[in-house]
């Protein structure tokens, strides 16, 4: 029930929007969101209910690597 | 989405589960408590607990809205049912036991019943058939009642209704810091509640009740960071709010959501199966909204049910006393096909999700050991 799934936002019509899970296109609800053409939201019951932040996302291993003291390396991110 | 590869690289999660064994303590037990369905999933699918030292446990809140549905609210929604109102409701609610029936056994005696993906489709379903009552059974946690409110707030047509039955999860967290005999160590925060609540509501955690608490994402290396830095905490002998989860929970959450909740509902005291009353854990209708409340437009308050039937063992499952293999029914009486009790009907639940992913020899060896 937690379950949330990301999709791309593909078109936006007001208060609902086109969105492509993987492949699957399907009619969401992006009113408690503030989302673009573009954006990944994560989708939970019908509604996206966040914006997920690329900048994080891509970050998250540098973040990670931060936290497991391994130190930095400079091409990484570029397997991204 | 190309970089998610990268969160369940099978080399990094080596190097993680190698740094985990480096500063995991070497007696002492740790019990790690994570609060969601989505989580147990991820552990259990990707078997992350075979991969950790064995004095390092990490066990299941009540992290399943659908187990936690109190059997007296599940006997109103069939009580409507049978009356001749239509019920719209999620997947797995339709076969979550009630007292003496669930909703699926009301459609099998000929209720109008009716899963729906999305509340938009009970407010559609109603928009089209305007002679029909329906009723919405709103179940969920944080990640949930925003999308109930919202529909709420737009004043949907007036032959539809709500079964308001949505929880939240703090109040539940600090409750099982209660249980004397669970002993928790430290919490993993569900994530998805938090893209809505944000961070600030566990800041109590740390500071009152000094229990480490990390809110993790739902790839497989998420939580196994989400481990480590919890381990790193008790290593270092702090207990911190970190977020692991940087790319969709920030610190106030998502503030739209969190308006809509609290314009459509007030927080009140409320039922948990297997639990049973948490104060301020339960949402209810602000007064100017009663009219789409399905208790007053039908006259319905059932106060007392069977949470749990002869044998089942789910208010233990539930707070992650017991594993699922040590309930006597699982996977004999209950399975994911006939369940008993509530823990092994939605896809969230403990038992349900062993049911899935538990090898059947593991269990059937486990079940003889503890007889």
């Amino acid at each position: 029930m937690c379950l949330a799934v990301p999709a791309k936002i593909l078109e936006i019509n007001g208060d609902l929007a086109k969105a492509d899970f993987g492949g699957l296109i399907k009619e969401i609800n992006v009113t408690l969101v503030d989302a673009k053409i573009g954006d990944y939201v994560l989708v939970h019951a019908g509604y996206a209910i966040q914006v997920i932040d690329e900048k994080e996302a891509k970050e998250t291993l540098m973040l990670w690597r931060e936290i497991l003291g391994l130190g930095a390396e400079s091409n990484e991110s570029e397997k991204l | 989405m190309f970089w998610r590869k990268i969160f369940r690289d099978p080399q990094l999660a080596k190097k993680i589960v190698e740094k985990i064994y480096e500063i995991a303590p070497k007696k002492d037990h740790v019990k790690i408590c994570h609060i969601c369905g989505t989580h147990e999933w991820t552990i259990s699918h990707y078997g992350i607990r075979n991969l950790l030292p064995k004095n390092v446990e990490v066990i299941a809140g009540p992290g399943c809205p659908v187990c936690i549905v109190p059997a007296a609210e599940v006997d109103e929604a069939v009580e409507l049912a049978l009356r001749g109102v239509s019920i719209t409701c999620f997947g797995d609610v339709i076969r979550v036991p009630g007292s003496k029936m669930s909703l699926l056994d009301a459609k099998a005696k000929g209720a109008d019943v009716r899963v729906v993906y999305s509340v938009m489709d009970a407010v559609k379903m109603a928009r089209k058939e305007p002679h029909k009552e329906f009723v919405f059974f709103a179940i969920g946690f944080e990640t949930t009642a925003p999308s109930t409110a919202t529909e709420i707030l737009k004043r949907p047509p007036k032959n539809l209704s709500f079964l308001i039955s949505h929880r939240l999860i703090p109040p539940a967290m600090e409750l099982m810091l209660g249980i004397g005999d669970l002993q928790i160590d430290a919490f993993i925060a569900p994530g998805h509640v938090s893209t809505i609540i944000g961070l600030e509501p566990y800041e109590i955690f740390p500071r009152a009740y000094r229990m480490p608490t990390v809110i993790a994402g739902f790839e497989p290396l998420d939580v196994l960071i989400a481990i480590y830095m919890i381990l790193k905490q008790i290593n270092k002998g702090i207990s911190i709010l970190e977020n692991e989860y940087r790319r969709a929970v920030t610190w106030e959450g998502n503030l739209k959501a969190k308006e809509q909740i609290n314009k459509a509902f007030k927080v009140v005291g409320g039922f948990w199966r297997g639990l049973g009353r948490i104060p301020n854990s339960a949402l209810s209708l602000r007064k100017e909204f009663l009219e789409y409340d399905a208790h007053e437009k039908f006259n319905i308050r059932i106060l007392k049910g069977r949470d749990i039937p002869p044998g089942c063992q789910c208010h233990l499952v539930i707070i992650g006393k017991i594993k699922p293999v040590e309930c006597p029914l699982f996977m004999k009486a209950c399975t994911p096909q006939k369940p008993v009790g509530s823990c092994m009907v939605g896809i969230e639940g403990t038992c349900r999700i062993w049911a899935s992913t538990i090898k059947s020899d593991t269990y059937q060896h486990k079940f003889k050991s503890i007889n």
